[in-house]
């Protein structure tokens, strides 16, 4: 038998019915690779073995017993580390601060999968709290590209699209708060979709930026990415945000979907100053590829797109600054071992807990909130969020979605924007956007650099379209055939890659 | 020295903890004096991830009440959060309203003890939530405990306008507030657990050499009950008059100051200035959507609003032909009011009614103090079944007072309005009646059984009352004599003898007209 994790979920999910394999020993095969693997990759930062393994049973179990089963019963899945889990792994958020927090609680998107039947097999790495484009701001190191380990997985979610890159696991959750799925979706060769602002409950999920922050799917295919958005989409009372409204079946906006007479937009802002010839290539060609499956393609404008970073790293570090001054030392998290007062209780533990770039964006936002700076930076920025959104508004009158690259280059090496933050920021030029206008996106790989550096697609469209996004992925994805290309860390597995038995 | 005026000038902002079963954001029990961080969960114990919900309850409690001041009510509001860093607030921000208040635009209309009636600006109505409880422990060194069973519940703010021109005013202001969120059921607004909290802005103007100064607005902090509130402005009235005339200081050249209150001294006292004025950072609550109640909904709590204290008083004057300090007495609380009211319609007799609940119930009550309390709460507990236990239970947590609010636990109305009747029918005369009440009070039963068993109905049997006319003018030749002579007063005396004679049976009516016959001149 082929190595089971080549397989996409849906693809074990209909091993697993016709008997051809279990639930164990596709979460003991998740496991070994895991084991190979993330010495060198660091995608996980805690794993629950045991209990992923009797998790496998108890469903292998259920499956020969006929008892009705989740949509996920069995699969082997990952989920970012700034979602709570209640069952003893630690929530860290990547973070010095929370290195030992334990949530007595799982996050909505948690319960969800257990409710679905998935097996967590352990947590990612992320930049702290989500913040950053490489996942270099993690307090306990970084991820590496499964493509090139000398590069990065970008950021946040770069444990997620890590480990789905690597085959640790086929599907994973991560956050996108600026473009922190999509990103490393690009840079790792999956297929990352962030949903519309309320599609995805935010309960559990750790804030970094209230008002952007959304939980989506990585997955090699489009597929799969459906097949877990379908699992954690729907409104959720605990979460005031959530929207109430029915989600679609996003599986069968997939399976056989086609762009004939889809409206293409491609907005002129994206392909300008800064994006690498070679992406910009590649993310040309897929587009001819749409249109000559039959799609219409025409150039539009976002105008204000110009504004969204300056824009984002105001209501994001704003917010920001709000949502984490809760971690103080005093009631959970780390408490300096040395203090005088109380004042130098909190400075001092958070000078400790944090990483720079949390500390760089904390300061932003306290800053933008200020008195006497409020008006000209938080309230402006709110309005430039506005006319960004009515841009979008705009060219959905004219078209049904808009494509462009996701990031500008292909993985970057470690180390090679650290030094400076603005240029890391601009990473995330073409994703932050969709955050403000609080449309979903969509990152599908589209080819390869010659340095075998996967590319991606994004694709954009209006407020609760996920099933058009995802179906235009599924034809990428067939046009391309980049799915089909596997990281060559893949080739170095001692003994061939890691079967079953 | 020359001629000068001093106006006080008090503007005050009222904190009221609201009567909702759980707290603003979360699913958590509002409940006081349990075991430290009982009432606690992942959201009000601001733990990451978590997001806050909103109470509709606590937002339909807080319209009301800004409906009851005539406010104009906020078609669209939303929360923002307020940032400062201190242990007994998980999140370090508090949730409150900042710019958009739920009301706004209302008054109060309070009634000072000489009866003047004044209308009090609302400047604003909010809700926001409490933070928690901070114990600094006796020997504990510098360490202090956390108490997070507080923290989270709702809160209504009511910001008044300048209005208040003296102490009387400021107490009215206070005792009206409460009196109103009384009657709406918003709060139970109980001082001793600290469900109002009180911050008047006071300065004074001084008006002397033909110019008028003020002096810098201070800002009391933490006043939990009206006498200190009372306590704390007359203070200030007297420590700002010294103050301007040893430096003439100006709120132009001083601003608005902080003090704290010192019940024990009796005194004021500057408060620690931060080093830098408070910056809250004030941004909408991205977590929260913004709210915009329906006019229906709004207008369905309008119809429903009770009618209010002052109005209820008047109705007593205008209607029962109370005094007004009786419809004072029985209007101060919701539950006595309640209570009179129902006293009032069984017996048919509304005038006699308040005397008895006035003269009679609440003089007893008063008479028997906290032993009779004591008695009277556990005598609940024990008869009444769960939902009374509730009962005591803040019986048990108000002290005394609670039996003057709860006066239905010592004598139903039902059975109350019977000895009005029984009184009024002249089944027994008021002495009797008196009896009667103490001793429903005392056993329990209704007033027909202890007249009943006690003997104590009214004759007015001639024959009867006869005998005892005889005996009464025998004994009282002299004021018999001076009765016949056209003094009426000495009636008195031999209507006395007559009600001893007959142990209060003689139905003093019936006495009279006989007597004045008898001894027509």
């Amino acid at each position: 038998m082929a190595d089971l994790l080549d397989l996409t979920a849906i693809e074990m999910l209909a091993a697993l019915e016709r008997g051809e394999t279990t639930s164990r020993d596709l979460v003991a095969a998740s496991l070994q690779r895991i084991d190979a693997l993330d010495g060198r990759v660091r995608a996980f930062l805690s794993l629950r073995p045991e209990k992923a393994l009797a998790e496998a049973q108890a469903a292998d179990a259920r499956r020969a017993a006929g008892e009705p089963l989740g949509p996920l019963a069995g699969i082997p899945v990952a989920v970012k580390d700034n979602m709570c889990t209640a069952d003893g792994l630690p929530t860290t958020c990547a973070s010095r601060i929370l290195a030992d927090f334990r949530a007595p609680y799982d996050a909505a998107v948690v319960s969800a999968l257990r409710g679905a039947g998935a097996v967590i097999v352990g947590k990612t790495n992320l930049d702290e709290f989500a913040m950053g484009s490489s996942t270099e701001n993690s307090g306990f190191g970084p991820t590496r590209n499964p493509w090139d380990l000398d590069r990065v997985p970008g950021g946040s979610s770069g444990g997620s699209a890590a480990a789905v890159a690597a085959r640790m696991v086929p599907v994973a959750l991560g956050s996108d708060t600026g473009g922190s799925i999509r990103l490393p979706a690009s840079l790792c060769g999956v297929v990352g979709l962030k949903p519309t602002y309320g599609r995805v409950s935010r309960y559990g999920l750790v804030a970094y930026a209230s008002s952007l922050d959304q939980i989506g799917p990585f997955a090699r295919t489009a597929e799969d990415a459906a097949l877990m958005l379908q699992v954690v989409a729907g409104h959720d009372p605990r979460d005031a945000t959530s929207v109430d409204r029915g989600v679609p079946d996003y599986l069968a906006a997939v399976c056989g979907a086609d762009v004939k007479g889809l409206r293409i937009g491609v907005p002129k802002e994206f392909f300008g100053e800064g994006l690498d010839a070679e992406v910009e290539r590649l993310v040309r060609a897929a587009v001819s590829a749409c249109q000559d499956a039959g799609a219409t393609v025409r150039e539009v404008s976002l105008p204000h797109t110009a504004y969204a970073i300056e824009t984002y790293y105001l209501v994001a570090t704003a917010e920001a600054s709000s949502n984490l001054a809760r971690y103080d030392g005093v009631h959970y998290g780390h408490r300096s071992a040395e203090h005088g007062d109380m004042i130098d209780m909190y400075c001092r533990s958070r000078a400790e807990g944090f990483g720079d770039e949390v500390k760089r964006r904390i300061m932003l936002g306290t800053f933008a909130l200020s008195s006497g700076y409020y008006d000209a930076y938080y309230l402006k920025a709110l309005k430039v969020r506005r006319l960004i959104k009515q841009d979008f508004d705009a060219v959905f009158a004219q078209v049904d979605c808009v494509v462009g690259p996701t990031s500008p280059t292909a993985a970057f090496r470690f180390g090679e924007k650290t030094a400076d933050p603005l240029s890391m920021y601009l990473s995330d030029i073409y994703t932050i956007s969709a955050n403000l206008a609080t449309i979903p996106g969509l990152s599908v790989p589209c080819g390869f650099t010659v340095a075998g550096l996967p590319v991606g697609l994004q694709v954009m469209s209006d407020i609760f379209t996920e099933g058009r996004l995802l179906g235009i992925a599924a034809v990428v994805g067939q046009a391309t055939g980049a799915r089909h290309r596997q990281p060559p860390l893949l080739d170095t597995l001692a003994g061939g890659k890691g079967v079953a038995r | 020295m020359s001629d000068r005026t001093v106006q006080t000038v008090v503007g005050m902002e009222v904190h009221v903890q609201l009567k909702t079963r759980t707290k603003l954001f979360c699913s958590c029990e509002t409940r006081f004096g349990d075991v430290p961080n009982s009432h606690v969960c992942p959201v009000c114990l601001g733990m990451p991830g978590v997001l806050p919900v909103m109470n509709r309850e606590a937002y339909r409690l807080a319209v009301m009440t800004a409906l009851a001041l005539g406010c104009r009510l906020a078609e669209r509001t939303k929360w923002d959060r307020k940032h400062y860093y201190y242990p007994d607030l998980p999140k370090n921000f508090q949730i409150s309203q900042y710019d958009m208040p739920l009301g706004e635009h209302g008054h109060l209309e309070i009634e000072t003890p000489d009866g003047d009636r004044k209308k009090i600006r609302i400047l604003r109505v909010h809700l926001e939530e409490d933070a928690g409880k901070l114990t600094h422990a006796e020997g504990g060194g510098n360490a202090s405990e956390v108490d997070l069973n507080r923290t989270g519940t709702p809160l209504m703010e009511i910001v008044s306008q300048p209005d208040l021109r003296s102490v009387d005013e400021v107490r009215a202001y206070c005792t009206g507030l409460r009196q109103l969120v009384t009657y709406l059921g918003v709060s139970e607004a109980n001082m001793q657990m600290g469900h109002m909290r009180f911050e008047p802005n006071i300065n004074l103007r001084i008006t002397e050499d033909g110019g008028t100064a003020a002096t810098p607005i201070v800002e009391l902090k933490n006043l939990n009950s009206f006498r200190a509130v009372e306590r704390a402005v007359a203070f200030e009235e007297r420590r700002q008059l010294d103050e301007w005339d040893e430096g003439r200081l100006t709120l132009e050249q001083a601003g608005k100051v902080t003090r704290g209150w010192n019940d024990d001294t009796g005194e004021t006292f500057v408060q620690r200035q931060k080093e830098e004025a408070h910056d809250y950072r004030y941004f909408p609550e991205p977590d929260l959507v913004v709210v915009e109640p329906e006019v229906e909904w709004i207008e369905g709590i309008r119809a429903e609003l009770p009618e209010l204290p002052l109005a209820k008083k008047d109705r007593f004057v205008r209607d029962f032909g109370l005094s007004d300090y009786d419809a004072g007495v029985l209007t101060a609380h919701i539950e006595m009011a309640r209570y009179y009211e129902r006293v009032a319609e069984l017996s048919d007799a509304p005038k006699a009614a308040a005397n008895w609940v006035t003269q009679g119930l609440l003089r007893e009550i008063n008479a028997r103090g906290e032993t009779f309390y004591r008695e009277a709460v556990a005598i609940t507990k024990r008869e009444y079944d769960k939902a009374e236990d509730a009962i005591a239970d803040v019986a048990e947590v108000m002290g005394p007072q609670f039996m003057q609010l709860a006066p239905h636990l010592v004598v139903s109305a039902e059975k109350l309005a019977e000895l009005v009747s029984a009184v009024e029918a002249g089944t027994v005369n008021k002495q009797a009646g008196d009896k009667v009440l103490k001793g429903m009070i005392e056993t329990g039963r209704p007033a027909a059984e202890i007249i009943e068993a006690e003997g104590l109905a009214q004759t007015s049997d001639t024959a009867e009352l006869e005998k005892w006319i005889e005996e009464a003018i025998a004994a009282n030749p002299g004021p018999a004599a001076d009765v016949r002579a056209g003094k009426k007063k000495a009636l008195g005396r031999i209507m006395g003898h007559i009600m001893k004679a007959s142990r209060g049976k003689a139905n003093p009516r019936v006495v009279t007209e006989l007597l004045e016959k008898k001894l027509a001149p």
